[in-house]
């Protein structure tokens, strides 16, 4: 019982951080029908600038609470990896948006592996250590440890979520988005400017990826330039289990795939008689990606079908 | 390709000589450079095989496949499971029925290699065979990790891939009594293990062209570039799309297979580590950077790329040396950045490549995606 509601606590600490790189992923393609292959690398960037701030900040401020210096090194990842989705959206999407449709995800794929071989040069190929800024201290709950980093991550994504619901939902440039998402040529004779709109998309998606980014090197503790390939890829496993293109859809998609991951690495080994063991923690992603685009290719929350053109 | 040779068979025979000869010659060539320089040639080739594979499924039939290196890397255990001692030494039934180690001839293995890999082609392929271009792309990328996953991981506890330290002791090609492991003397003529690795994989090389040439010709050639221009019109065309794919996805497999096992008798050693994505990745960087569907251009676009490592070490490193003092970047860091680079730069400026097919309709690039037109 313990190890189920341990490992539902970390399917959700899990799950919260692909949901918020899934965002990421679904919100393009809706708008773009792209895969942002380098997405996972922007978050990987943002965690990465964050050690630098985080390490700067306490060496220059030894006596803030780690709070703060966590606030402000998220703060300093945030701009860091907009910018750098916003370049990349100019320079490598931009000139291909009416080219093919291998074009475009060539790019994506040469992108990715640019960024992450400047990160290699600038943060080296090793593992980085995060520091410990908040306190590790585990918490009971039914059994379960929790610490304090596992209920933040939890409860920050709930919110930042909630407020995304709002902004594509509510605001102007929501329905500027789902607007341009629907029929771009249509959404720009009334009045919509697309680039705008696709660039404050691809900035928001860097913003939650950067969120992510922080987040999973706090959790896990340690950074390197290699750390966003297997999240972003899982991530947008979530975003097509949750029905690639919708926004809600990305966040269960995520949490879902989070808690099935933990519990499935959590189980494997009692249900195969110890044949697979945890290792194969990474295989579960891809299996569901599978099955969800042969037997549900619109996901669950999705309505279009995945072979419109 | 060369007007001038097409209508005058003296000429031909002459150039196909002359192109003979120099490629014969090419390892004596390169060996005065040094031994690094032959080893490269010969991974040039390799690299060539798969990516005229790969040119089927992406060049021909339009279907981006990330995961290639899957296929390298079941044809490479293949011929490591069935050639060397680590199947006996694990199973106490298969040591009983080969007490020495199971050491197949390679008549037997290679052939094995491309089917087993032929095979995995199709289970990829059946699942996949509705997906758009993109998502096929991650599902195949996701192949290519499970792939990986599994032989990291298949030592336990039964121990088939020996997991992460891989497959030692492998053994070498042996045609007709000649071993390619060691140097044999023809004639008098010296003739180096890495130089017969060569001149086999040349062979292989030149089958691989031929196949390529005649199934681009061929009535299912021209299925595959019609699926890619437009799939319903395929369809109304008569096309059975199922089959079709399936098969680029086998083909292309199979060479991948063929030349997963070559890899794995010159070097005697396999393991996960080189089956990695970014493997898949350098691959499809030679089949863009050539011409997507263009046999000669993913020719060029291979060996450019291919040699080019080489060439980075032996000037990369000495240049910052001379300038710096230290080396700050590393050859096969820079190497990574440029491929990305390359793929990012060809599809912007010259997005059919740096030897693109002539002739209109074998533009891998025509069906517009014009939701943005505006």
């Amino acid at each position: 019982m313990e190890t189920l509601i341990q490992q539902i606590i970390n399917g959700l600490v899990l799950g919260s951080m692909y949901s918020l790189i899934a965002l990421g992923y679904t919100m393009v393609y809706g708008i773009l029908n792209l895969i942002n292959f380098a997405h996972g690398d922007v978050m990987t960037v943002g965690a990465l600038t964050s050690l630098t701030a985080a390490l700067l900040l306490q060496s220059m401020f030894p006596g803030v609470p780690g709070w703060f210096i966590l606030l402000g090194a998220l703060l300093a990842a945030i701009p860091v990896c907009v910018t750098l989705s916003l370049v990349i959206e100019r320079v490598a999407y931009r000139p291909l948006r009416n080219a093919p449709r291998l074009a475009p995800l060539i790019t994506a794929i040469g992108v990715s592996i640019v960024i992450q071989t400047i990160a290699m040069l600038i943060w080296g190929r090793n593992f980085l250590t995060y520091p410990q800024l908040v306190s590790n201290n585990p918490i009971n709950v039914f059994g379960a440890t929790v610490t304090q980093t596992k209920i933040a991550v939890i409860s920050l994504s709930a919110i930042v979520m909630l407020g995304l619901m709002l902004l594509v939902n509510r605001t102007r440039l929501g329905r500027a988005m789902r607007a341009t998402a629907e029929n771009p040529r249509v959404a720009s004779l009334m009045g919509v400017n697309p680039n705008f709109v696709i660039a404050a998309t691809f900035a928001i998606g860097a913003a939650l990826a950067a969120l992510a980014g922080v987040m999973l090197a706090t959790t896990y503790g340690v950074a390197h330039f290699y750390m966003g390939f297997l999240p972003g890829l899982k991530a947008f496993t979530a975003a097509v289990l949750g029905g690639i293109g919708n926004v809600p859809g990305a966040m269960i998609g995520g949490l879902l795939l989070g808690l099935i991951e933990s519990l499935g690495a959590g189980y494997i080994g009692q249900f195969t008689g110890g044949v697979f063991g945890s290792n194969y923690q990474d295989v579960f992603a891809f299996i569901i990606l599978v099955a969800v685009l042969i037997f549900r290719p619109q996901g669950l929350l999705g309505e279009r079908v995945a072979d419109r053109s | 390709m060369f007007p001038q040779l097409r209508n005058n068979p003296t000429a031909a025979w002459v150039a196909m000589f002359v192109v003979a000869a120099a490629l014969l010659a090419l390892p004596y060539l390169a060996g005065m450079l040094g031994n690094a320089w032959v080893r490269a040639l010969a991974f040039m080739l390799l690299y060539i095989m798969l990516a005229l594979g790969l040119n089927i499924v992406v060049g021909f039939a339009g279907l981006l496949d990330l995961g290639y290196i899957a296929f390298y890397a079941v044809g490479a255990y293949t011929y490591a499971l069935l050639a060397s001692p680590h199947l006996a030494q694990n199973f106490a039934w298969i040591a009983q029925a080969f007490p020495d180690g199971l050491h197949n001839s390679i008549w037997f293995v290679i052939p094995m290699s491309a089917g087993i890999a032929a095979l995995f082609g199709i289970l990829l392929g059946a699942p996949v065979l509705k997906l758009r271009g993109d998502y096929l792309a991650i599902v195949t990328l996701g192949f290519g990790e499970i792939v990986r996953i599994f032989l990291n991981n298949l030592n336990s506890p039964l121990n088939i891939t020996n997991g992460p330290q891989g497959i030692t002791l492998i053994d070498p090609v042996t045609i007709a009594g000649v071993n390619f492991a060691r140097t044999q003397n023809f004639f008098g003529l010296e003739v180096p293990s890495v130089y017969l690795y060569y001149y086999l994989f040349l062979v292989l090389t030149l089958i691989t062209i031929v196949i390529c040439i005649r199934l681009q010709n061929s009535r299912l050639g021209r299925a595959w570039m019609a699926i890619r221009e437009d799939e319903i019109a395929a369809k109304a065309m008569g096309i059975n799309v199922r089959n079709v794919k399936l098969l680029a996805f086998s083909l292309g497999a199979t060479f991948g297979g063929v030349a997963g096992a070559m890899f794995s008798a010159f070097q005697g050693f396999v393991s996960p580590e080189s089956f990695v994505l970014n493997e898949s990745i350098i691959v499809l960087a030679m089949v863009v950077l050539g011409g997507l569907g263009h046999i000669p251009g993913v020719i060029l676009g291979a060996a450019l790329l291919a040699l080019f490592p080489e060439l980075l070490r032996h000037t990369v490193t000495p240049v910052q040396m001379a300038l710096f003092g230290e080396v700050i970047v590393e050859a096969e860091v820079l190497r990574m950045m440029l491929y990305g680079l390359a793929l990012v730069l060809v599809m912007l400026y010259r997005p059919k490549g740096l030897w693109p097919a002539p002739e209109h309709g074998v533009n891998p690039v025509v069906q517009k995606h014009s939701r943005l037109a505006a």
